[in-house]
């Protein structure tokens, strides 16, 4: 990897470092009562390791000039390999904690094992862990695609991914110790907060760097929805984590916001989490690779125009149905309520478009595991769009809110959405990426795709009944007026939902480690010469024969 | 001046109520304008080529 580097991105990598173990240990130092001082350690620790590495290729030769003439992807082959092992590691918590709501005593008495200590590693882990690594991947294959331009040097990629995943260990390791802000999604504190600002700041230069450098006059509308999620979460970000540390020397602080205004800002932050993590990137990747893998261009490019802007406009206001019947005045709730019916239109119109697209290569879609997880991916954001926009009718939250309908619509969402797409676009790029001619088993990945399958659906059945269960029992009246059932009563109910619930989720592990398994043998397999899948060639010239870097 | 509850009312049920109007018929025109079909168009096309070199002018 260091290989890759120039003389001159080696040194700048070196400094990056050097500064970046001051930082560390200036925080161990400043923060040795604290758990600051124990992310201090890591982060030393963390810049130590990459000075050795950096150090150890330092006196490689440089890069030969040719490599200007192919695109470059090692991140990107990092990133994905991450990305699984991310995915891994936050759906095994996430089924670790799955078991602990039906069994609530298997915490063995550890504070780190606690449900409200192991919940945000998983949420974070997948979200953060899983779906970012694999975004920021697939945004620099994409946008090297689509610009046909290289990207503009060797360093910043690099520096964004490490960096990024240095954020997603301090955030894991930090709910452990008990450090969080309790913002939703947002739980790292401030010293997190800023180097993700820094981070991401960086990854947001870079994608300019890359559509400046352009050879074709149109952005490809793949872009459009990966800078808006990088540049929207950038914004959402910074202001929902403006907060003051207590001193310099600990992990606390408070937010700059209080009482209700506190409660919409994480709001607002926290749906546009949903709209540009989860949807925006994850729309910018189906739009990339569902094209490519069905052989056929998008069925309609206008409507995927009006759709981002659609999405991009409606999605700002409609955080409010986080907060339906609470302090926030009824106009807000309100107008949080028509926005998110109105986002039906757009979200619809996207999964349509792709559901279009797909028509004519249904022959494909029953043949290819793999553009079969992008179909269903389709299917499931049709579902979970619709969905929320019903959840979203205050008389309809009534019900829901506080259940499991909650948690269903959730992971109809991350399972069936999130996750398969991301799956689909990762089998069609290794691949693409290895050069070679195809997955190692395209049994596994079939194998993977009906665990992922039933694994979402037991999830979903399971949490949607026992959401709306619980939600009646909650309501129900006897003939004097008074609650019929306790809340103990309504946990009885639930737990064969969440046995149910974990199984379902066992499954949906199995498959993500059998697909990681199969990307791994991928890699090991032999490179096809002959390759029927011209897709990642260079098509003349010796020069661009597809030469292994050294250290890939 | 200081901004009130009321202030924020009425600018959301004037200015915010136009402004996405507004916004909405801009990207109608450019979707529809008719110069802008053939990028569009080629646009769609174009990420099927399989020539995977980066350009270097
Ligand atoms: C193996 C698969 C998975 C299992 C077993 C699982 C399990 C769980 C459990 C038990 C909870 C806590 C529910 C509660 O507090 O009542 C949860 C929450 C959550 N999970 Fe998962 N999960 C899985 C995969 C995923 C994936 C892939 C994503 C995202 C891409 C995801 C995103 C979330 C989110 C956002 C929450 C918080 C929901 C809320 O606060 O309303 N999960 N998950
Ligand atoms: C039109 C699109 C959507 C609308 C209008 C919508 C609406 C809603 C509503 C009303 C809630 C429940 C709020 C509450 O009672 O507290 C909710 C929760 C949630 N939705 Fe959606 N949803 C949409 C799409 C999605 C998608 C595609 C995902 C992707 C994974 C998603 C992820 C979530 C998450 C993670 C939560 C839980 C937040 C929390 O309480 O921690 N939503 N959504």
């Amino acid at each position: 990897m260091i290989a890759q580097l120039t003389k001159s991105e080696r040194q700048s990598a070196l400094v990056i470092l050097l500064a970046l173990a001051v930082v560390g240990l200036a925080m161990a130092a400043g923060g040795r009562h604290d758990p600051f001082g124990v992310h201090g350690a890591i982060v030393l620790l963390a810049a130590i390791l990459g000075i050795f590495g950096v150090i150890s290729g330092y006196y490689a030769p440089e890069p030969s000039p040719d490599r200007l003439d192919s695109y470059y992807d090692s991140p990107t082959k990092f990133g994905i390999i991450v990305a699984m092992v991310w995915a891994v590691i936050g759906m095994a918590v996430g089924d670790w904690v799955a078991w602990l709501l039906a069994y609530p005593e298997w915490t063995f008495d550890a504070a780190w094992a606690s449900f409200g200590r192991l919940r945000p590693v998983h949420t974070s882990g997948v979200i953060f862990g899983f779906g970012g690594n694999a975004l920021i991947a697939t945004s620099f294959y994409v946008m090297q695609r689509t610009t046909r331009a290289r990207l503009p040097d060797q360093l910043t990629p690099w520096f964004v991914l490490f960096g990024y995943n240095l954020f997603c260990i301090i955030a894991a390791t930090g709910y452990l110790m008990g450090v969080t802000q309790s913002r939703e999604y947002a739980e790292p504190e401030w010293y997190a907060d800023i180097w993700l600002v820094i981070v991401w700041v960086t990854y947001f230069i870079l994608y300019m760097r890359v559509l400046a450098r352009r050879q074709e006059p149109h952005i490809y509308v793949a872009n459009w929805y990966y800078l808006a999620f990088i540049l929207v979460v950038a914004m959402l970000h910074i202001v929902n984590n403006l907060a003051m540390p207590i001193s310099w020397g600990s992990a606390k602080s408070y937010s700059l916001f209080s009482g209700v205004q506190d409660a919409m800002t994480q709001w607002w932050y926290g749906h546009n989490a949903v709209a540009f993590f989860l949807t925006s990137g994850f729309l910018g990747m189906m739009y990339y690779y569902m094209p490519k893998r069905a052989g056929r261009p998008i069925y309609s490019y206008r409507m995927s125009i009006i759709s981002f802007w659609g999405i991009t406009f409606f999605y700002m206001w409609a955080g409010s149905h986080h907060l339906h019947y609470t302090a926030l005045p009824q106009w807000v709730q309100s107008l949080g309520m028509t926005f998110s019916v109105m986002l039906l239109v757009p979200s619809w119109v996207s999964a349509g478009n792709a559901l279009m697209t797909l028509n004519g290569a249904w022959h494909k879609v029953r043949d290819d595991a793999t553009l079969r997880f992008m179909m269903v991916a389709a299917v499931f954001y049709g579902l979970t769009t619709f969905e929320g926009s019903f959840m979203a009718i205050r008389p309809v939250n009534s019900l829901s809110h506080y259940t499991d309908w909650t948690i269903g619509h959730v992971h109809a969402g991350a399972l069936g959405w999130v996750a398969m797409i991301t799956f689909g676009a990762i089998y069609a790029s290794v691949p693409w990426l290895w050069k070679r001619e195809s997955m190692y088993s395209a049994k596994l990945v079939e194998v993977h795709f009906w665990l992922a399958l039933a694994g979402t659906v037991i999830y979903v059945f399971a949490m949607w009944n026992s959401g709306i269960i619980q939600g009646l029992m909650w309501r129900t009246y006897n003939e004097s007026g008074t609650l019929a059932y306790s809340f103990v009563d309504s946990l009885v109910a639930m737990h064969p939902y969440y046995i149910a619930r974990a199984v379902g989720g066992a499954f949906f592990l199995l498959g993500a480690i059998i697909g990681f398994y199969n990307i791994l043998m991928t890699i090991r397999s032999a490179p096809s010469v002959e390759t029927q899948n011209a897709a990642d060639f260079p098509v003349t010239g010796p020069a661009a024969a597809p030469a292994l870097q050294p250290g890939e | 001046m200081t901004i009130t509850h009321d202030l924020l009312v009425w600018l959301s049920k004037s200015f915010g109520l136009f402004y996405l109007i507004g916004l909405s018929l801009i990207v109608l025109v450019y979707t529809y304008w008719p110069a802008n079909q053939k990028p569009f168009e080629h646009a769609a096309q174009a990420i099927l080529d399989d020539d995977d070199k980066p350009y270097r002018g």
